[in-house]
């Protein structure tokens, strides 16, 4: 059996049905053994769209997302997607072709050391040296990104193993002695987190994408609901937790609900779960849920105390340790009225501080726009996003319930993710209604991937909040700037719906209020790639926002006026 | 405080490439560096030493433990370690001055490797306080090259 073939039978084993990529010199061997091969393959217009597809479509199954590349510009291209997926966590194999072994290292024509360039930004990497090593890097590769804090691997091929004439064997049993993931917390440690709780007068739960990943949203709800805690969520962590439940906070944060970031400034306990005390949750460190204890439930051990020093740490898998602390719970003497003033004032901040906008007469106010795409569907398609004030938007005014329903580019802020993250969310997902909000700047930066969605009748919704600037960047101009717009008005536009029809796509433009809804309702009725081209208030700004590197609860824009 | 980290990682190509990267990525800056082969010939052994007041140690091992290829780390601990290291040292010697560097280098226990017109070239074994205090004493006679190995350590037996 060829190498090739020994690749396809690999991923098989894995349970690969689907993959995303361009085909290139140094991997002609592997597309000829994928011509006969009952992969399915989503060919991509640049492959940066692939490794973001292969994203998406983890994100909304679950499942380890694949990419392919060539050598040299193709694994390069791989390179914003693969960092995109270090940061959110996400399960990814990339497979990239390499020069010949007799090559490596001479600087052969598309010859690109891309293990040494990725080393940052994976979870691990493999450059197969001998096509016997095919079937167990195969088997490692996939173990290792799809359990315990998920991650992308990187495989690089040279192109003679890929020709290689070998017998195949399937992969053996994995023998990692390096690689144990923690998945069973410490039993002193949930015991003594369960008291705690059961102790706590004024709990938080923070919420963040570890509770997706390890499928623990079940677990959470009744924590909360046992205890009567009140629940932020990450943005990676949206849909963990339903905001149409009354312990939900919303996100907290930078641009987080006024009551979320006022709760966790005053709470008594904060109990992280699968979150990482990112700079864009704490704001100022030193003042951060100050006076609360801290109980941080992780998977990544490395995670713990990084950023906060923690009082209660545990390591282990999310729902194993929600489990372990809600049985705990169940023995103990406990009084869910203990949280009763507590949630009282969390109702008065929601009434005093809750989100808002103005509606002006004769705009279209983007925040508007999501919202009746949260109408439209009833808070049930999957969301993806790019970077920036449209993300934020969609984070905020679009009620998140379930988990992987809202997928965007969190850690890494990715412009240009989200539209073939969403193809790549509609592949795994096909009933699901996908939606990509974007933004005029970011979609552009992969609006070719409209041709790969019109090829294979992939159909997503791309709604495009059209503000004519590079919005967050101007809003930070305007805010702390002085208002200086250095480079951030983009007026020269296409025309979007001209540009989707060109590829053969559905393109309507939105310039009246009255328009949105009809619009949002012709594009899910049409079963075909659309993009909405909403030409939204032009200078409007996504509050409530804690400027950087202040105390979560200086807020500016919190107070509805 | 400089501590001695003791790191068993997989004997492969790139393994101290994706060491190497992880501490110049965390801002984690390496006194010194030791690397050889155990008694498994799939295992390496790296003795790292670093100072423990710029970085936090607890950070720093965890972070090497992500790595896949890293089997097992130890924080050595200073009152149960015997540690080594080794140097070599070109002086600069004239007829004069060759004597009392031959001196200096008996009372280290140090070797004589090679005499020349103008040098001579020993060879130092020790822990670092006492390489240093070596290499003070002959500073003045005019260092021309030091080469040092990195600190190299293992825990005592069981008493």
């Amino acid at each position: 059996m060829k190498g090739s073939e020994v690749i396809i039978e690999s991923l098989k084993a894995a349970g690969v049905d689907v993959v995303f990529g361009l085909p290139g010199g140094m991997v002609i061997p592997l597309y000829d053994a994928i011509y006969d091969s009952d992969l399915k393959h989503f060919l991509v217009r640049h492959e940066q769209g692939a490794a973001h597809m292969a994203d998406g479509y983890a994100r909304a199954t679950g499942k380890t997302g694949v990419c392919i590349a060539t050598s040299g510009p193709g694994a390069t291209n791989l390179v914003t997607g693969i960092a995109n997926a270090y940061m959110d966590s996400t399960p990814m194999v990339a497979i990239t072709g390499q020069a010949r072994t007799d090559l490596i290292g001479t600087d052969a024509f598309q010859e690109a050391d891309i293990t040494g360039i990725t080393e940052p930004i994976v979870k691990h990497s493999y450059l197969i040296k001998s096509a016997k090593d095919i079937p167990r890097v195969f088997k490692e590769a996939f173990y290792i990104a799809s359990t315990g804090r998920p991650g992308p691997v990187l495989i690089d091929i040279p192109s003679d193993i890929q020709l290689a004439d070998i017998e195949y064997k399937p992969a053996g049993r994995i023998d990692l002695p390096g690689y144990k993931p923690t998945v069973k917390g410490h039993k002193k440690q949930i015991k003594s987190a369960a008291r705690a709780v059961a102790a706590a007068e004024r709990p938080v739960l923070y919420a963040g994408g570890g509770i997706i990943a390890a499928g623990a949203e079940k677990e959470l709800l009744a924590l909360a609901k046992l205890m009567k805690i009140p629940v932020t969520t990450t943005l990676m962590g949206l849909g963990c937790f339903p905001e149409d439940n009354d312990l939900s906070l919303g996100m907290l944060g930078m641009h987080g609900t006024g009551y979320a970031n006022y709760a966790v400034t005053h709470s008594d306990l904060l109990i992280g779960v699968g979150a990482r005390f990112d700079d864009r949750v704490t704001g100022k460190l030193a003042t951060f849920a100050k006076n609360a204890r801290k109980i941080h439930i992780d998977m990544d051990p490395a995670e713990i105390s990084k950023n906060v020093p923690i009082d209660i740490p545990i390591v282990g898998d999310a729902r194993d340790v929600l489990a372990g602390i809600l049985a705990e719970l169940k023995t103990m003497k406990r009084d869910p009225k203990k949280t009763a003033p507590w949630l009282d004032q969390v109702i008065a901040w929601k009434k005093k501080h809750p989100l808002h906008y103005k509606d002006l007469k004769g705009s279209i106010m983007p925040q508007y726009v999501i919202e009746e795409i949260n109408r439209i569907t009833r808070s049930d398609a999957i969301i993806c996003t790019d970077v920036g004030q449209h993300q934020m938007w969609s984070a905020l005014f679009y009620t998140h319930t379930k988990p992987r329903h809202f997928i965007s580019s969190g850690g890494l802020g990715t412009m240009g993710f989200g539209f073939p993250a969403s193809i790549g969310a509609k592949v795994g997902r096909p009933r699901q209604t996908v939606i990509d909000v974007a933004g005029d700047g970011s979609f552009q930066m992969n609006i070719q991937e409209l041709a790969t969605a019109v090829c294979y009748d992939i159909p997503v919704i791309v709604c495009i909040l059209n503000n004519g600037f590079l919005g967050m960047v101007r809003q930070w101009q305007e805010l702390f700037w002085n208002k200086r717009y250095s480079e951030t008005v983009i007026s020269c536009q296409p025309d979007f719906a001209g540009v989707a029809d060109a590829y053969g796509a559905l393109g309507i433009t939105i310039t009246d209020k009255k328009d949105v809804g009809e619009a949002i309702r012709t594009a899910i009725k049409a079963r075909k790639p659309a993009v909405l081209d909403f030409h939204v208030k032009q200078e409007e700004n996504v509050f409530p926002m804690v400027p950087a590197g202040q105390s979560i609860d200086e807020m500016i824009g919190g107070h509805k006026t | 405080m400089k501590h001695t980290l003791s790191v068993l990682v997989e004997n492969k190509p790139g393994v101290l490439a994706r060491i190497a990267g992880l501490f110049s990525r965390r801002g984690f800056n390496i006194d010194s560096l030791a690397v050889g082969v155990t008694e498994d010939p799939n295992v390496s052994r790296m003795t790292i030493t670093l100072d423990q007041q710029e970085h936090p140690i607890e950070q720093v091992t965890k972070q090497l433990h992500k790595l896949i290829n890293v089997i097992k780390i130890t924080d050595l601990d200073p009152e149960r370690t015997v540690s080594r290291e080794l140097a070599l040292m070109k002086v600069s010697t004239d007829p004069k001055s060759r004597g009392e560097v031959m001196q200096i280098a008996e009372i280290f226990r140090a070797n004589i490797l090679d005499v020349g017109k103008k040098s001579l070239t020993v060879e130092i074994t020790g822990t670092t306080a006492k390489i240093e205090a070596f290499e003070q004493l002959l500073r003045p006679h005019g260092l021309l090259e030091i080469v040092r190995t990195g600190r190299i350590a293992i825990e005592r037996g069981e008493k």
